[in-house]
Order: C-alpha cells, then sequence, then structure tokens
C-alpha cells in the first residue's frame, strides 16, 4: 500500500518556458537511468531480499524514487507547458508533440520509450545489489551532464538535489551490500565464488 | 498560492525530508540511538506542521489519513506539480 502526499518531495523553480532543457531532462523520466527505471527496478527487487534491513532499504529507496519521478515529471511539465508550436518545432520536439502534445510520456533523451530491460531483477540479493550500485553512478553521471546542459537557475538547483539523493542511494546500498555479506558470512573476497 | 501557504508548505518539505533522510539511515544503523532520537524529534515537528497546514488547506493526504471538512477538499487545486517555486 501506499499513500499519496499532496506535495513535491523537494520544491521545483522554473524560471522561464524552455521546451529544449525538458527534451533532455526528460530522460530522467523515462530512459534507461532514470527515475521510473529506479523506482520499478528496486520495488520489484525488494521481494527476494533475504534481510528485514535489505528489504526496508529496497522498498524505503523505491518509494523515495517514485518521488524523485514526480519531481522530474513537474520539471518537464512547467517547462514545456506554454511552448508554442513553433517553439516546439524550433528545438526538434515536433515527433514528440505528434505523439504526445505537451503530454508526459516515457522516453529517453532521444525519445526512445521505457523498456523493461533497462532493469534486472536476478534473484541473488548480492548481484541485485550490485546491479543498484551502478544504477545509482549512472543516475549520478547523468543529473550532471543535465547540469551542464541547464541554462535555467532554478532548474539547476534541483537538478543538483537529485544528484545528492543519487549519491545517498549509493552509500546506503554499498551499507546494505556489506550487511549482505555479513550476513551470508562470506569473506569480503571480490572474486567469483566456484 | 499565496506566499504564507507556500513558505508553510517549504517548512513541511524540509521536516519532511529530514525524516526520509534519517529513516534511510537508520534502515542500515538501527541500532544508533542518537540517530533515532533526531528522527522522533523529527515526526513531531513534522506532524505539528502538518495539522497546520490542513486545519488551513485541506488535506495532504487521502485514504483514511486525514478526516475532510465539507466539501470534500481533496479535489481542490493547485495540485503539486502546479506549484512553481520560482
Amino acid at each position: 500500500m501506499w499513500i499519496y502526499e499532496k506535495k513535491l518531495e523537494y520544491p521545483i523553480k522554473v524560471c522561464s518556458t524552455n521546451p529544449k532543457l525538458a527534451k533532455v531532462i526528460i530522460t530522467q523520466y523515462g530512459g534507461p537511468d532514470g527515475e521510473l527505471a529506479a523506482s520499478l527496478r528496486y520495488l520489484t527487487q525488494r521481494y527476494t531480499m533475504p534481510t528485514g534491513r535489505s528489504k526496508a532499504v529496497l522498498n524505503d529507496i523505491g518509494t523515495e524514487e517514485l518521488a524523485h519521478m514526480e519531481i522530474v515529471a513537474s520539471l518537464v511539465y512547467n517547462l514545456i507547458k506554454d511552448a508554442t508550436v513553433e517553439q516546439i518545432k524550433a528545438v526538434g520536439l515536433d515527433g514528440y508533440f505528434a505523439d504526445h502534445d505537451r503530454a508526459l510520456y516515457f522516453v529517453n533523451g532521444s525519445g526512445v520509450p521505457w523498456v523493461a530491460s533497462y532493469i534486472q531483477s536476478k534473484g541473488d540479493p548480492i548481484t541485485d545489489l550490485h546491479e543498484d550500485m551502478a544504477a545509482e553512478q549512472k543516475a549520478r553521471s547523468t543529473y550532471e551532464y543535465l547540469i551542464q546542459l541547464s541554462d535555467d537557475p532554478g532548474v539547476t538547483e534541483t537538478l543538483r538535489w537529485l544528484r545528492e539523493r543519487e549519491v545517498v542511494h549509493y552509500q546506503r546500498f554499498g551499507e546494505t551490500l556489506e550487511h549482505l555479506y555479513d550476513h551470508y558470512g562470506k569473506n569480503h573476497y571480490f572474486i567469483m565464488e566456484r | 498560492m499565496d506566499r504564507e501557504r507556500k513558505q508553510l508548505l517549504m517548512m513541511i518539505m524540509a521536516e519532511e525530508f529530514t525524516a526520509v533522510e534519517f529513516n534511510l539511515y537508520l534502515d542500515t544503523h538501527p541500532d544508533d540511538r542518537k540517530a533515532l532520537d533526531d528522527y522522533n524529534q523529527t515526526v513531531k515537528r513534522l506532524a505539528e506542521l502538518k495539522q497546520q497546514y490542513e486545519k488551513k488547506y485541506g488535506p495532504l493526504t487521502n485514504f483514511g489519513y486525514v478526516p475532510s471538512e465539507y466539501p470534500w477538499r481533496w479535489v481542490e487545486e493547485p495540485w503539486p506539480w502546479e506549484i512553481n517555486f520560482a
């Protein structure tokens, strides 16, 4: 069960209409390293976690990612909602406009729709935690590229906050990985066991 | 949305973010008593702020968490993505 709260986790500040920026930020909505992928990955992997702690971490970070998805969507919505068709054409969003008008849809920065193969769920908690840590790093890199592309200081502020959340999640997943090694009584050798 | 409402909403966001951060930390450090105390203090402050907000502006949550005045206030705008803090 989830309870919706009628607020964002972090405020958005959009200074002006900017479909060009919306076009790239949307990748964190429906791209390979975006927030939809992140939330679904963790919320799906949680079922086969072996301990209360690891279930909690996957459950809670998966839930926070849903809130991040809403923040990214809110940025895109506000950047594009007042754009004219001329502006939309000028930034190469005419293909997107033909399919979705100014509505939100799960695509990456090049317009490719979201696919489930962006995520994995292996049933091996150690394997899944490694994927999760990599996912956080990939999302951090993406936010760094988006910050470089952003010409809206208000939007940049929210992107910086989202980037910081990836760093914190990476840390929590790392601690969970250590906890699972302890749980299994394994030595911390980074080699494959036969 | 007027300034006063935005300000109160921002305070709720700040407290709740603090709670989320403590929550995740406690998931991997369940024996940290100091962090737990801080979490519980945050919960208290957050509940007070939410009560204050909901009294004035209607429920922040539905599904049985908060009672509503007549008429059903949940449907009132703005929704979160319509609030620009710029």
